[in-house]
């Protein structure tokens, strides 16, 4: 498990940032994206994933969750 | 003066790593690239934020380094504490021109040395009540100081000695904040993971301190994050802003204040110059305090005025015709610059190698001026800064990462540049070596280069430079060798 921050970029896209290793991608697909259910897994565009447990849609961004590494993209 | 084709660039990489061994040629060759414009992403082609391998010289810096020297250090009216033997105190101390207006040694502390000098018996039995001692003394000494710094320097961690509860025993005393740094140099692979340890202890110990407190805000405030004031940058990027109606309210950390940096969170937008040092608090304000962020760039007039208009964007109608203002304005002393010194600088080659922001943010400067960028490099950047590289970057030119000093001679003797931008460790070699050289970690001691007044001494430093006769005087040691035993053979 490690602390991760998702925000929005200028153009609108959600950003996955991991500040124990800075680690930033742009999230490509999102699992669950509906006001009651939001997160499930994330696919970055660099090639990992990480899960983040459903919760309702967050008012605002940023936000710092707890993730879970998927799959990281090769090191 | 040469431009290599994208074939060529990728032999001339490949006969580079020849001489390594074969598991650290593998390893090498994961940090050089010829750049593609077309690649969203920098990930699959260079890799960074590695450690650096042993046996091979690297111009990196240390965590203690990032966080005393970049970060900290700056801040003129904390007292930065070296915490350990004396060395890393006494060889970091006013390395960095950071500029101030103050008294050193009366409000203002940042070329001063202060350390706990750790000797054997310190190491034997712990350090903490020297340490207490020391923050004693420097509150009678310097009674007009805002706040202490701990910097650690490597001992504090390996004999693990509580600096955490020392600084918090100490600030209930002595009223003031007092912060611990846990920023031993062997932490990380580079002075990166120090910026990131100092931003993360100013967030804990100093951002909220003025939380609910009254502010008296106006719509325009900003802040400057990641401005270092080398040579008076800070102060020639704060000018333009505040022509075109924004309110500074701080800067981060060139000629910055503890109190500045306290009211950072009632500002409006943070304005980040240098991502790589200052992202960490940025995105912490963002979320904490709902404070957008933008990165700008303020060299050279081109960038100059899209950073003018994208920041001018986040206002209203006033600002943007500040901004319209702003660049009218400087516009024919720009001209001027470029009439003066475009023909003397026109298709000139430059081979950069520095870290931080400069790699990429200097192209912009350089191309006003007719100059081409064929090869750029950091020393320690992470791969969203490589992202960012690659679309300033012209096709098929060279980017390494972490060069080492074989790689950067080799490469220099290959593109031969008209000009080298790189550190205090390079420039003799280089010097030596003929070739045209800036320090371009402290401007080499020239600046600022931030603004269009910057532009007017980049543009000036540049041309002396590049054109200095003194360069084709010399010969380097080794080619003098040879030529002596030609001589002698015939």
């Amino acid at each position: 498990m490690a602390n991760i921050m998702i925000r929005t970029n200028a153009a609108g896209g959600l950003v996955f940032y991991l500040p124990k290793r800075d680690l930033e991608a742009a999230i490509a697909s999102i699992e669950f994206d509906t006001p009651e259910k939001w997160g499930g897994e994330l696919k970055l565009e660099n090639g990992g994933s990480y899960y983040i447990d459903p919760i309702a849609k967050p008012p605002r961004l940023p936000i710092s969750l707890r993730a879970r590494r998927l799959g990281a993209a090769e090191d | 003066m040469t431009t290599l084709t994208r074939e060529e660039s990728e032999a001339l990489i490949q006969e580079v790593l020849e001489v390594y061994p074969e598991k650290a040629r593998k390893d090498r060759a994961k940090h050089l690239m010829v750049n593609d414009k077309e690649l969203e992403s920098s990930k699959k082609c260079i890799t960074s934020n590695r450690k650096s391998l042993p046996g091979v010289m690297t111009m990196r810096g240390c965590a203690y380094a990032g966080s005393k020297g970049v970060v900290w250090g700056p801040i003129k009216d904390v007292i930065s504490i070296s915490h350990g033997p004396i060395g890393c105190g006494q060889y970091s101390r006013a390395g960095r021109r950071a500029y101030y207006v103050g008294t050193t040694g009366v409000d203002t502390y940042g070329d001063m040395c202060f350390t706990s000098d750790f000797q054997e018996k310190d190491i034997v039995f712990g350090g903490d009540k020297k340490l207490a001692k020391l923050i004693e003394e420097l509150e009678v000494l310097f009674p007009l100081s805002k706040g202490i710094s701990i910097q650690s320097e490597c001992p504090i961690g390996l004999i693990g000695d509580d600096i955490e509860a020392v600084a918090k025993k100490k600030a209930a005393e002595i009223e003031k904040p007092v912060v611990p740094v846990r920023c031993e140099g062997f932490r990380g692979v580079s002075q990166s993971l120090g910026h990131h340890i100092a931003n993360d202890s100013v967030r804990d110990f100093i951002l909220s301190n003025r939380d609910g407190q009254p502010f008296e805000s106006t719509p325009y405030d900003v802040a400057i994050l990641g401005d270092y004031n080398i040579g008076g940058d800070a102060w020639a990027s704060r000018i333009l802003l505040e022509e075109m109606g924004l309110r500074v309210v701080a800067q981060w950390s060139g000629d910055g204040t503890l109190a500045e940096m306290e009211n950072t969170p009632n500002v409006k937008l943070n304005l980040l110059h240098c991502y790589r040092s200052m992202n960490y608090i940025a995105r912490h304000m963002e979320e904490k305090y709902n404070i957008p962020w933008m990165e700008y760039n303020f060299f050279g007039p081109t960038k100059i005025a899209e950073s003018l208009r994208a920041i001018a964007e986040h206002f209203d109608d006033t600002i943007k015709e500040g901004a319209e203002r702003v660049i009218a304005k400087y516009q024919p002393m720009v001209d001027e610059i470029i009439a003066k010194f475009k023909p003397r600088l026109e298709g000139k080659k430059v081979m950069l190698y520095i870290g931080g922001l400069r790699p990429r943010h200097v192209v912009g400067a350089y191309e006003d001026l007719g100059m081409e960028v064929t090869g750029t490099g950091y020393e320690f950047a992470h791969n969203d800064d490589y992202d960012r590289t690659i679309k300033e970057m012209k096709d098929a030119t060279l980017i390494y990462d972490d060069a080492t000093g074989h790689e950067l001679d080799e490469f220099a003797k290959a593109l031969k540049p008209d000009l080298i931008g790189s550190g205090i460790k390079e420039k003799y070699c280089f010097h030596k070596m003929g070739f045209p050289f800036r320090q371009m970690h402290s401007w080499d001691y020239s600046g600022p280069y931030h603004g269009y007044d910057g532009f007017a001494v980049f543009a000036r430093d540049m041309d002396m430079t590049v054109n200095n006769p003194c360069w084709t005087k010399l010969t380097p040691p080794w080619k003098k060798v040879v030529a002596d035993e030609l001589k002698k053979a015939a």
